[in-house]
């Protein structure tokens, strides 16, 4: 597999230092793997802090910026960061309002989390925690670590990340946090594994001709292989599992995510059956957004991502936004 | 009796073995994992090895706690912490004893996968480290020999269990049929006793 890469120890530090020169508006502290708006902490503002395994940018370091997170720690490719990265963080953005850690449901990410809380709470900053687990491909919660987080952070980090840009406090982002992860699904469908740079080699093999249902953001296989479908197929598939898992009452946020490989061309036209699909189910769709937003390195693949939202999530949805990979009102 | 030279010994010999046998445990993490395993150990190791030469602790607990301090800040992942806490904890519970002796380490690595277990809310069967870690403990009783046997026998046991915990879990029956890494990683931590116990 041709990558452009130097070594594989070291593709990490690399984008950060060309994160760091592509946008001014962070400071990027390399050595310690902590990505901060440049001009935190911001007087009266709760902070957010996120963070998860390197590889699925632009998450977390490309959601930095005013509006969304106050910081993020990328760890290595598909693992946790630690909780000094974490802590770091914490540190250097708490403004004395507090900081929310918004944490997807992986056990690395929670466990490091966790400790980074203690540390955190020993230096005397307060901290609250949103855990995102929107993956309905993950059935009997009760004998597995329970349902991932994917596309939904996304959603979580724009939403609570507005509330705290208008003041709201911590108790209150927090809460907001969670409304949006308890009224967010996923599903994700692989057309072809991901190479991470220290293997080399792809890390499950899939066919030409086959498709895996239910994929996580890792490189982990699904929960079922089936022989390839269209676009309009995978989009029933997928819209009907969301669903069936999260009835609607009320308009939904749209994300069809690229998993890293697979086109905008062909996003766009999967986000024309996503649509199609929630029109015959009488679902209303408030926005939509399309791209690679919660990638897995080099995989072809979307996932979906629905949010019910109300009138105040809508708004703060909407709310001016400024990072690198999510920008609008500012 | 044990002093801190032995568990010195005990560190050094398990980042030599997690060094050979990274691409082993990366391998096996392949399938029902994502492939990091070994790199991850390893990376955490090596900063174990080199925090001990630099600081030169000089009790067993003061060794096992800066050891776990150092995984847990380098390693990352779920095993950054699950191994940082066993020996951590396992470290506390020997307590500022210059030596101590063999039933005292069964003890206190017990209390250390007591944490683990805490920790990370496996139990045996969940196919985890545990599943190599609690026969281990079991069996240390009759001598480190007898403990890195039960250990590697805890991990081939995994080979057909279903995984209920960390990221195989989402496989489900489709984790079946393949050994666990974080099981077979932690019997190359036991094995090493029996080669720090030799010299």
């Amino acid at each position: 597999m041709k990558m452009l890469i130097n070594v594989p120890e070291t593709v990490v530090a690399d984008a950060l230092r060309g994160m760091a020169a592509a946008y001014p508006d962070l400071t990027v502290d390399v050595e310690n793997r902590v990505i901060v708006r440049r001009d935190a902490p911001v007087a009266g503002q709760v902070a957010l802090v996120s963070g998860g395994g390197s590889g699925h940018e632009p998450l977390h370091g490309g959601f930095v910026g005013p509006g969304m997170l106050s910081a993020a720690c990328p760890g290595e490719v598909f693992t946790s960061p630690v909780p000094d990265q974490m802590a770091r963080a914490a540190a250097a953005v708490d403004s004395g309002a507090g900081v929310l850690f918004v944490v997807k449901n992986y056990t690395g990410d929670v466990l490091n989390f966790d400790m980074a809380a203690e540390l955190a709470e020993d230096e005397g900053i307060q901290v609250a925690k949103v855990l995102v687990n929107d993956d309905v491909a993950v059935t009997d919660s009760l004998y597995t670590a329970g349902r991932r987080g994917t596309g939904a952070t996304l959603f979580v980090e724009k939403i609570a990340g507005a509330a705290a840009a208008e003041g709201q406090p911590l108790e209150r982002v927090e809460a907001i946090g969670r409304q949006v992860n308890e009224n967010s699904r996923s599903f994700g469908v692989a057309l072809s594994a991901c190479t991470t740079p220290a293997k080399g080699t792809p890390t499950f093999d899939l066919p030409d001709g086959e498709l895996e249902l239910g994929i996580g953001i890792h490189g982990e296989p699904g929960r079922e292989r089936r022989a390839m479908m269209t676009s309009g197929e995978i989009a029933d598939f997928a819209v009907n599992a969301l669903l069936e898992d999260l009835p609607p009452r009320n308009p939904v946020l749209v994300l069809v995510n690229g998993m890293g490989a697979t086109p905008l061309l062909e996003l766009f036209g999967f986000n024309a059956e996503v649509q199609r699909v929630l029109r015959e189910r009488e679902v209303a769709v408030a926005r939509t957004l399309v791209g690679n937003y919660v990638t897995s390195l080099d995989m072809a693949g979307a996932s979906v991502t629905l949010c019910q939202v109300d009138e105040e999530l809508l708004r703060l949805w909407d709310a001016p936004v400024k990072t690198p990979a999510l920008r609008w009102g500012m | 009796m044990l002093d801190a030279d032995f568990f010195r010994r005990w560190m050094a010999a398990t980042a030599a073995s997690v060094d050979r046998e990274a691409e082993h445990l990366t391998a096996l993490d392949s399938p029902i994992g994502d492939a990091d395993h070994g790199s991850n150990l390893q990376r955490g190791f090596r900063a174990v090895t080199a925090a001990l030469e630099k600081e030169a602790p000089g009790t067993p607990g003061a060794v096992l706690t800066l050891a776990g301090r150092q995984l847990i800040s380098t390693v990352g992942g779920a095993s950054g912490p699950l191994y940082g806490t066993l020996l951590r904890r396992t470290g506390k519970a020997l307590g500022d004893a210059p030596e101590v002796g063999a039933d005292q380490l069964a003890e206190a690595l017990r209390s250390g996968v007591d944490g683990v277990m805490a920790l990370g809310g496996a139990a045996p069967g969940d196919k985890t480290m545990i599943d190599a870690l609690v026969p281990a403990v079991d069996a240390l009783a009759d001598g480190f020999a007898a403990a890195r046997a039960a250990a590697e026998e805890g991990a081939v046991a995994t080979i057909p269990l279903q995984a209920r915990k960390g990221r195989a879990s989402y496989l489900g029956a489709r984790s079946i049929g393949h050994q666990d890494p974080g099981a077979t990683s932690s019997a190359l931590l036991i094995a090493a006793l029996e080669e720090a116990a030799e010299g």
